[in-house]
């Protein structure tokens, strides 16, 4: 095991820059999440951690090891791809073997280690069927098992539950963090998917364009976006625009919203806050008041009613607001209804022009 | 469920009957009614010609038997159509393989081009051409000798290499297509896998990519086996007095000799000698793809 640290890694393709500058520390048995939009550079980060591709400048250490230039089958990494990639010529269990096989590891050690790995992922039973009459789950196990095996000092997961259906990506989500706890491996995991992120990783580095945008823990870069790129992309959020007073921002139209978390900004500076829709109350009259609380007047466009919550969309001043409400019991509001939001200044992150 | 899908098959062979019917039709003419012409001249004593009196008999297959000589060449043939298919392994599959995963988009299309060309060109002028590369004086002899700072004499015509270089240059397109076509279908994530468990690209490339890709090999082997087996252009132009194997006999017996039955049976027992060979390969084949 061992933990992973990039120092300004840039690589460039042609003109595209696919990372620019990529710093981030991967602690020893964590399991690290890189969210970003497709192009954003996320498996291209990936993939100089693994080996496949070089970077143009920059460090990168496995174990304090500096391996930047040292090909991927030297780096004792275990890697599990977005479309499985298990050998359709061989068996599960030599399929399993093939990274202790290629190592020449007696016969005798690579039965044990298989057995061993794939009753780790719960397919002990599976060992002779061929990877065509497995399911996308069970083929997402052996996949991982067999990257496993070999003990391999950090784990690398490109998209792995991308193809699978929802319910099966959620058991997956709760096995694969369930044999990462396990064995403990430095777990370094690729997705597009911020529930995904938010579940299952220790720490989040968000990319875009190439850049880390924000790095932390899910709770961290949910409460205390840094911009307004991670405040939407992480979670849903209502942004507005306007300039620092010191305590928050003035709208455009004359209104002061209170911010008490995120910079502190010399007034007069361009800036935004950014308030996540599950912190704002909505109510249909102005209740005693509140000096505290931030309030907007709106009327209610539309209502989508999910269940267990309900989201409202309210117009105020040519922007639409979201407003979730947990089902309570409460009455529901009508369409076309005027009604006043409200939210506390500490659920209002401000956030520096980008 | 295995009866329904027999159901299901057997319904979707009579739906497919219209699409089937013109090419087992052609091939029913073109092949099967020759072949057949042909099988009945093999038991004929003589062509039934301008009147001349012909008998049924097994003398033309009992030729083969009573003369070493056609045996010998067999086996030639034979050993040349295991050469010249390891020599097109050995030349096509490094060439497929880089084409399908090493190069990309226009320089693909350009070296494709250039592989499929020998297809392009007639067979003749190819061989031909061959000629006047390999003969002393010739193209090849003539630049080793301006490279070169000593004298040396490069006569490779008229000789068992040339016949192998003609025949080879023919017949590697078939190689470098059939094992283009298996290593393009090996998704470049499995060779990623491979390295990413500590394989070397030679451990991926043998445990790996040839099983992978061993369809394509033996498609492309079977295409150049039997064919060079049986040539006789190649041989005959390129490799003059010792150009004499299998196939330029039972050509001699047609335009030559005109003893078109014994032509016929020599070819037969061709036919037989390779089907066996593919009979006994097939098994040994499968079992390692």
């Amino acid at each position: 095991m061992a933990g992973v640290k990039v120092s300004n890694v840039s690589r460039s393709f042609g003109a595209h820059k696919a990372l620019d500058d990529v710093s981030i520390d991967f602690a020893d048995g964590g399991f690290y999440a890189l969210l970003g939009p497709s192009g954003s550079g996320k498996t291209t980060l990936l993939r100089q951690i693994a080996g496949f591709d070089f970077p143009d400048s920059g460090r990168i250490a496995i174990g304090g090891e500096s391996v930047e230039r040292v090909p991927v089958e030297k780096r004792r990494i275990g890697m599990v791809f977005q479309n499985y990639a298990l050998f359709p010529n061989m068996s599960v269990a030599d399929n399993v073997a093939f990274g202790l096989s290629v190592r020449g590891e007696s016969k005798a050690v690579i039965a044990t280690e298989v057995q061993r790995a794939l009753d780790l992922v719960q397919l002990g039973k599976l060992g002779a069927r061929r990877p065509h009459q497995l399911s996308g789950g069970q083929r997402q196990r052996v996949a991982l098992a067999r990257a496993i095996v070999t003990k391999p000092r950090v784990l690398l997961l490109d998209e792995p539950l991308g193809a699978l259906d929802k319910a099966l990506r959620v058991d997956m989500q709760i096995e694969l963090k369930r044999i990462q706890r396990e064995i403990g491996i430095t777990t370094i995991f690729v997705t597009h998917d911020q529930e995904e992120a938010l579940t299952m990783s220790d720490r989040i580095g968000i990319l875009r364009d190439g850049r880390l945008v924000q790095e932390g823990p899910p709770e961290e870069i949910y409460d205390r976006p840094k911009s307004e790129f991670a405040a939407t992309f992480l979670g849903d959020a209502n942004i507005f625009r306007g300039d620092a007073t010191g305590n928050g921002i003035r709208l455009p139209d004359g209104t002061a919203i209170a911010a008490d978390v995120g910079d502190r900004l010399a007034a007069g500076a361009k800036a935004s806050c950014a308030v996540r829709p599950e912190r704002i109350r909505i109510a249909t009259n102005a209740e005693a008041a509140d000096g505290q609380a931030n309030m907007l007047k709106g009327q209610v466009s539309k209502r989508i009613f999910a269940g267990n919550n309900s989201t409202y969309f309210v117009e105020r001043g040519g922007q639409t607001l979201k407003v979730i409400v947990q089902n309570t019991g409460a009455d529901r509001l009508a369409e076309g209804q005027e009604v006043v939001l409200r939210w506390s200044p500490q659920s209002t992150v401000l956030i520096a022009a980008s | 469920m295995a009866v329904e899908g027999a159901v299901a098959s057997r319904s979707g062979l009579r739906s497919a009957l219209p699409l089937l019917a013109p090419a087992y039709l052609w091939l029913t003419v073109a092949i099967f009614l020759p072949l057949s012409a042909m099988v009945f001249f093999s038991f004929m004593t003589d062509l039934p010609l301008a009147g001349k009196p012909w008998a049924f008999t097994l003398g033309n297959y009992a030729a083969f038997f009573s003369q070493s000589l056609y045996l010998t060449l067999l086996l030639a043939s034979l050993r040349l159509g295991l050469e010249v298919t390891l020599w097109c392994v050995v030349i096509g599959y490094p060439a497929a393989y880089v084409l399908a995963k090493v190069l990309k988009g226009r320089s693909r299309e350009a070296i494709f081009l250039l592989v499929i060309l020998p297809f392009w060109s007639n067979g003749l002028v190819r061989i031909f051409s061959w000629a006047m590369v390999l003969r002393e004086g010739g193209i090849l002899d003539t630049a080793a000798n301006a490279v070169l700072p000593f004298k040396i004499n490069i006569d490779l015509m008229y000789s068992y290499p040339a016949v192998i270089i003609g025949l080879v240059h023919s017949y590697v397109p078939y190689m470098v297509l059939t094992c283009y076509l298996t290593l393009q279908a090996i998704d470049d994530s499995l060779i990623e896998a491979g390295r990413s468990l500590g394989a070397s690209r030679l451990q991926v490339l043998r445990r790996v990519i040839i099983p992978l890709s061993l369809p394509g090999l033996v498609a492309g082997a079977a295409l150049i086996f039997v064919p060079v087996v049986g040539s006789f252009m190649e041989p005959r132009i390129l490799g003059g007095r010792t150009g004499t194997f299998y196939g330029t006999v039972i050509e001699d017996q047609f335009v030559a000799v005109f003893n078109w039955p014994l032509g016929a049976a020599l070819s037969f027992i061709l036919l037989a000698v390779v089907l066996v060979i593919l009979a006994i390969a097939s098994p040994v084949l499968k079992r390692a793809a």
